[in-house]
């Protein structure tokens, strides 16, 4: 994930152009909007305001119903994230084992609360519930990539990393 | 010289990846020849990585692996546990739905075909669609999404239903903490998942599918979209399925982080590129579904199995199981557990025979207090129903479910006035906002719990009937099964609600 803000290799915003491209390889699609909206995340780290009247008019519904749905789903975010996006599941199977403990360890150390992201932008913090990794939790999700059996030492390693 | 290494998602969470890439290492070090094979997980997370090296003699299993043990292992000094067969965790299940996964190359059709698979694809090419759903409907297979409803008779109405188009819609949202069956087969045996969509297509006449796959899963997602690649290129998918001359393709759709729409409905709306907030039934999806056309909705598991009853006959499939749960339970076993991971078996199994004997208690070696059977909807059984045998009518009458049959113990350090507050929590943050009781209900549900913690001894009979409120007046099991943990946690152990204790928080 990306910080546009503060990255210095950072994309311009997007133009129009680049949405409606992006949007356009999806038009053939059944039900196309979910596809779309996380084709324009991967893009751009997040759903840019300007998407949303491209999106509207591209697949010929309300403004409001596009952001309604963008607002719906957890994973879609309307500003960018932090360059490290750290996932810690705090579900039930990962509580037995002592997710919470790990949640707020690392919470600690980065300052921040849950969906936070460091002052630096170098870090955004979210819980997620369930990664299908109950029988080796507490279990996260770092940059896309799994990590089983977190403990303390193991999510200090994760946030050193991030932080570098 | 053949070598194991799962891609799995859990063995890749603790280490996979680093240990085959040290295995080829070390390996072009020495000048040996290794094939480097990743399949899926075996389903024992505790002995993960779990690598397994065949040296012309059979497979023998090393686990778990560290990236220490590569010289060893290569060298033949490490000790092993025999084959995976000789696991005496392996070596009591029935393996079904997962004979396959862990055993052959995820992405290798040749070796799909070599251990049985496409066998019954071929079987129902030749079979009209009305035989195909009867042999479902044989199997007594019922839905392993969570309700069990019968999966013939849901085909049967799709079948019946006239439409120019019809779908075929799996279920891959696996949302329930405790649960990771779905993933394991997506990614160590998508094949199966494929074949028993495409056998669900000339079955009830659809042509088209889609697998609703739960963004929190990017490995299974990877699998499963090069699984379909391959199959479509091989005619396993396309416009004449395995020889019938009919068609049938299907797509992966990336869920959006949002648990209820792992509910069939609010799962429709979401494919359909809405927010998932839940449809009123009437009209079943079977006949109103996906873009209002008539749609099997099927969880993966309920989906994957398919395949195994065509291949060795409905009967004898439904000669496993008890009463009228036919058939293997893919029990998933999590938490704090001493050996957790995927165990097949008959149903019928007690529940204190999986945790303690088959798990071996917890992992901390404290004694279980408790059980979740069933997800985040799913009841609290304490010690004292360790005899509940697991079947859907057992469960049901001690006011529980199997649900997609995940275990998640707890051991006795376990609040469980915590874990009544963490389903209520959990309920509101996921509540798609249609009905007032569970949106409004959990936040109450809440602060209800939290009067409690602070020793207010009227706020438990309040509780109580927040959670009739929720049960009789929510339009879906998200707020109409809350109650369970909540009730169960109340229930068995009024103890954690009595004390005065801080806040909680
Ligand atoms: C809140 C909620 C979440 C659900 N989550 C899932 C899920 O993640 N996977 C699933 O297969 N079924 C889930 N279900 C059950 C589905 O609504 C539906 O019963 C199932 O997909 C039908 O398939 P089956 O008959 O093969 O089980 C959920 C139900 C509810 C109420
Ligand atoms: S019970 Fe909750 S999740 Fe289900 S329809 Fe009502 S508000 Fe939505
Ligand atoms: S509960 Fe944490 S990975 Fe499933
Ligand atoms: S997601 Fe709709 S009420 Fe919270």
């Amino acid at each position: 994930m990306h910080n546009a803000a503060l990255d210095p290799y950072a994309k311009p915003a997007p133009t129009v152009e680049t949405i409606e491209s992006i949007v356009g390889e999806y038009l053939h699609l059944e039900g196309p909007l979910l596809p779309i909206l996380h084709a324009l995340q991967e893009s751009f780290g997040h759903i840019p305001e300007a998407a949303i009247p491209v999106i509207a008019q591209m697949l010929n519904i309300g403004r409001t119903e596009v952001h309604g749905v963008v607002t719906f789903y957890h994973d879609f975010r309307e500003a960018p994230a932090g360059r490290h996006v750290i996932k810690l599941c705090q579900a039930e199977a990962c509580q037995a084992v002592g997710a919470e403990a790990i949640g707020a360890r690392a919470l600690a150390k980065l300052g921040v609360d849950w969906h936070g992201t460091t002052p630096d932008g170098a870090v955004t913090v979210e819980p997620v519930y369930c990664l299908g990794l109950c029988a080796c939790g507490p279990a996260a999700l770092v940059d896309g990539k799994v990590v089983g059996r977190v403990d303390a030492t193991k999510i200090d390693a994760i946030l050193t990393e991030a932080n570098a | 010289m053949k070598i194991y290494v799962p891609l799995d998602s859990a063995a890749k969470a603790l280490g996979a990846d680093e240990v085959a890439e040290a295995i080829r290492a070390e390996a072009g070090r020495r000048g040996l020849a290794v094939d480097i094979v990743r399949n899926g997980s075996r389903g024992m997370v505790w002995l993960e990585p779990l690598v397994e090296v065949d040296r012309g003699s059979g497979r023998e299993a090393y686990g778990p692996v560290s990236v220490a043990d590569v010289g060893a292992l290569l060298d033949g000094t490490l000790p092993s546990h025999g084959t995976v067969e000789d696991i005496p965790f392996f070596a009591r299940q029935t393996r079904l739905t997962f004979q396959r996964c862990g055993l052959v190359d995820p992405l290798d059709l040749d070796d799909y075909r070599a251990h049985g698979g496409l066998a019954g694809l071929y079987r129902a090419a030749a079979m009209t669609g009305a035989a195909i759903v009867e042999e479902v409907t044989a199997s007594g297979l019922r839905g392993r999404g969570g309700a069990g409803f019968p999966t013939g008779i849901k085909w049967k109405t799709v079948l019946d239903a006239k439409a120019e188009q019809k779908y075929i819609v799996c279920n891959a949202d696996e949302g329930d903490s405790g649960t990771f069956a779905d993933r394991m087969i997506m990614e160590g045996d998508p094949f199966s998942l494929i074949e028993g969509m495409a056998i669900a297509g000339l079955g009830v006449g659809a042509t088209k599918g889609y697998v609703y796959l739960r963004s929190e899963y990017p490995d299974a997602i990877d699998v499963m979209r090069a699984a379909v690649r391959i199959a479509r290129r091989e005619g396993v998918l396309g416009p004449n399925v395995a020889g019938s001359g009919r068609a049938f393709d299907m797509e992966i759709r990336v869920g959006a982080g949002a648990y209820v729409c792992g509910e069939e409905t609010s799962l429709l709306n979401s494919l359909e590129g809405k927010r998932g907030t839940v449809r009123a039934k009437p009209p079943l999806p079977a006949l109103e579904g996906f873009l209002g056309r008539p749609t099997v909705v099927n969880n993966v598991i309920s989906l994957a199995t398919v395949p195994v009853i065509f291949e060795k006959g409905a009967q004898a499939y439904a000669d496993f199981g008890l009463g009228r749960s036919r058939g293997t339970v893919t029990l998933q076993i999590a938490g704090n557990v001493k050996r957790g991971g995927l165990f097949e078996t008959a149903f019928g199994m007690s529940l204190g025979e999986a945790v303690e004997e088959i798990a071996g208690g917890t992992a901390s070696g404290r004694p279980v207090k408790a059980v979740q059977v069933g997800g985040p909807l799913g009841a609290y059984m304490p010690r004292e129903a360790f005899d509940t045998p697991l079947s859907y009518e057992d469960f049901d009458a001690k006011g529980g479910l199997i649900g997609h049959a995940g275990l998640v113990v707890f051991d006795d350090t376990t609040d469980m006035l915590k874990m009544a507050r963490f389903a209520m929590e959990f309920c509101a943050i996921e509540s798609c906002g249609k009905c007032t009781p569970c949106r409004i209900g959990a936040v109450r549900g809440v602060e209800t719990i939290d009067r409690i913690a602070r020793g207010d001894g009227a706020a438990a009979a309040l509780l109580t009937d927040l959670c009739e409120t929720m049960r009789d007046g929510s339009l879906c099991a998200l707020g109409g099964f809350t109650p369970f943990p909540v009730m169960s946690a109340l229930t068995h152990f009024p103890e954690d609600f009595t004390t005065v204790k801080e806040a909680a928080e």
